[in-house]
């Protein structure tokens, strides 16, 4: 088994004395599409700050691709492809001078550099606006103009740090079209987001940070599998002026026509239609109340799940 | 990193921190040429013309060498400065953080970018000269290599102003409060000669002074100061700043947390 990212009790307290990580232990295999999940303040940006050498570390070693980021920092450099969090690029610089820009500062002759900052920009959409000042672009470009430059040197780990936050929904899902590409062509990625959707859907395996300290390491499917209960939105077709009483179920009434009901993992969708139809009570539809992942996420984070 | 790539990365930051400079032309390269130009007018021939000559040269003359210097020491470092500290606020210093190159090449890249703006600025400025005084140039080594080594030691006092610099503030405070007296202090409009005792031994801990005095020296053959003194001290500021620059590229000050 190839790591491409292996992390080994990695602290880091900041000189105001705030601990953000916390001896984390971390191991992403080669080729994994890899979601790395958090709330705010968790300790996310700091450990991927780390891993791209853009924050000092205070304990701990880091590998990428069985390189190590102090003792050999260059090649460790070499295999990482960063989309930041926050727009860092000059937005005073046209498009395809800031790709082209970065294919040289990873050593490419500048013909080799145009014609890969070319393909890029063409393949995240950016053609017709190559010769556009960066500060022009919409928020949705600017993000594929991130992706564009931290692929152009073709790494072997890409990481994103919440790429597609503030996107619109097309856009997000063309995105997340390009990312499943680029993994499917070998190319490993890890991925924070706070669209956990985003996560279900993309990522085979998942860690979870909460305040400097790894509380989840694991696949995503053997994750969901914990999560015992499930809240679920009935849409009702005859308003209803009090909870009907099913002794099995958690019943709440959100308003005269929704209800909201918590399943577990031994209680069955169709008893509870059964309960429900017998005391002429018609469903028109159903959604979670939650994405599954979020409903984990929050319990994990929040303590409340063992 | 291969040499060739090394020489791809470095042939990178030249060439943004040059089209930088040019891009914005009209802020970079003229206002040097215009307030020089009027200091050739005002001090060279309006006041000059009523002075007598100076260690034997006529004051137009006298001057031409420190106002050239200034251009070029004012320019290296503005460029620096205020390129690398964007780079930061921005935070697209980034992107060379997280590439492989190493801190030497960051470094020597924008010094050249320094150094390239000071002999851009630096031959507007002796032509606007040519207007008013005939171009003299009593050494052609001595000339290239004060301003190679002026602009370079520059550039580097920039880069270190812009690696501590918070905010936009910090970034003038040195060039209004400590380099332009030190400029104006350092003998362009006069010689050492004529200050009483104890202010010539002061003015000879001004580091400017040997640099306009070695220009001096190589376009009209005068200078108050030993030649070799001057070399040796603009050396050894320039393998100190170097040092010390390095230094802080390694330790992330101002860059990483």
């Amino acid at each position: 088994m190839t790591l491409a990212l292996d992390i080994s009790n990695l602290s880091k307290t900041y000189a105001n004395g705030a601990e953000a990580l916390k001896g984390i232990d971390l191991q992403v295999e080669a080729g994994d599409f890899f979601a790395l999940l958090g709330p705010n303040g968790a300790g996310k940006s700091t450990a991927i700050g780390i891993i791209c050498s853009l924050v000092n570390k205070s304990h701990g070693t880091v590998k990428v691709f069985g390189h190590d980021i102090d003792s050999d920092k260059e090649a460790a450099k070499s295999c990482i492809g960063l989309v930041p969090q926050e727009f860092n690029f000059n937005q005073f610089e046209p498009v395809i001078e800031i790709v082209i820009n970065q294919a040289g500062y990873y050593g490419m002759p500048r013909r080799e550099a145009s014609e890969r900052a070319e393909h890029y920009v063409q393949q995240l959409g950016l053609w017709d606006k190559r010769r556009t000042m960066a500060r022009e672009l919409s928020g949705g470009m600017k993000r594929r103009l991130m992706i564009a430059r931290a692929l152009v040197h073709q790494p072997r780990l890409l990481i994103l740090d919440e790429p597609t936050a503030g996107v619109d929904i097309e856009t997000r899902r063309s995105m997340w079209e390009f990312m499943q590409e680029t993994n499917a062509q070998g190319t490993t990625i890890i991925l924070t987001t706070h669209y956990l959707e985003e996560a279900e859907s993309l990522c085979r395996n998942i860690a979870i940070i909460d305040r400097g300290k790894m509380v989840e390491h694991t696949a995503m499917s053997k994750l969901l599998l914990m999560l015992h209960v499930e809240t679920f939105i009935l849409n009702l077709r005859e308003p209803l002026q009090q909870v009907p009483q099913l002794q099995e179920y958690k019943l709440q009434l959100l308003n005269e026509t929704t209800l909201s009901v918590e399943i577990n993992k031994q209680q069955s969708l169709n008893q509870l239609f059964d309960e429900l139809t017998q005391r002429n009570i018609c469903v028109l539809s159903m959604r979670n109340k939650t994405n599954r992942l979020e409903e984990l996420f929050l319990r994990i984070t929040g303590n409340e799940w063992k | 990193m291969k040499l060739k790539e090394q020489y791809a990365a470095l042939k990178t930051i030249v060439i943004k921190e040059v089209l930088r400079f040019l891009r914005i032309w009209l802020q970079t390269v003229v206002p040097a040429a215009v307030t020089m130009g009027l200091y050739f007018i005002i001090f060279g021939n309006l006041i000059g013309s009523q002075l007598n000559d100076v260690s034997g040269i006529r004051y137009m003359d006298y001057i031409v060498p420190g106002i050239i210097l200034m251009a070029i020491i004012n320019n290296a470092y503005a460029n620096v400065v205020s390129s690398f500290y964007m780079s930061k606020f921005a935070h697209f210093v980034e992107e060379m953080l997280v590439s492989p190159m190493p801190n030497y090449l960051i470094l020597i890249g924008y010094i050249t970018g320094g150094v390239a703006r000071g002999l851009v600025v630096g031959s507007v400025v002796t032509l606007v000269a040519m207007f008013f005084t005939p171009l003299k140039v009593y050494s052609v080594g001595v000339v290239i290599s004060v301003v190679l080594l002026t602009a370079t030691l520059f550039s580097l006092g920039g880069f270190i102003n812009a690696v501590y610099a918070k905010s936009f503030d910090d970034i003038s405070i040195i060039p209004t409060f400590v380099l332009t007296p030190l400029i104006y202090l350092g003998g362009i409009f006069y010689s050492v000669d004529m200050l009483p005792g104890f202010w010539q031994k002061v003015s000879y801990i001004n580091p400017i002074l040997y640099m306009i005095n070695a220009m001096r020296y190589g376009m009209l053959g005068v200078s108050d100061i030993d030649i070799s003194t001057a070399f040796v001290i603009i050396l050894l500021f320039v393998i100190v700043l170097f040092a010390y620059s390095l230094y802080l590229l390694h330790k992330g000050v101002g860059l990483r947390n």
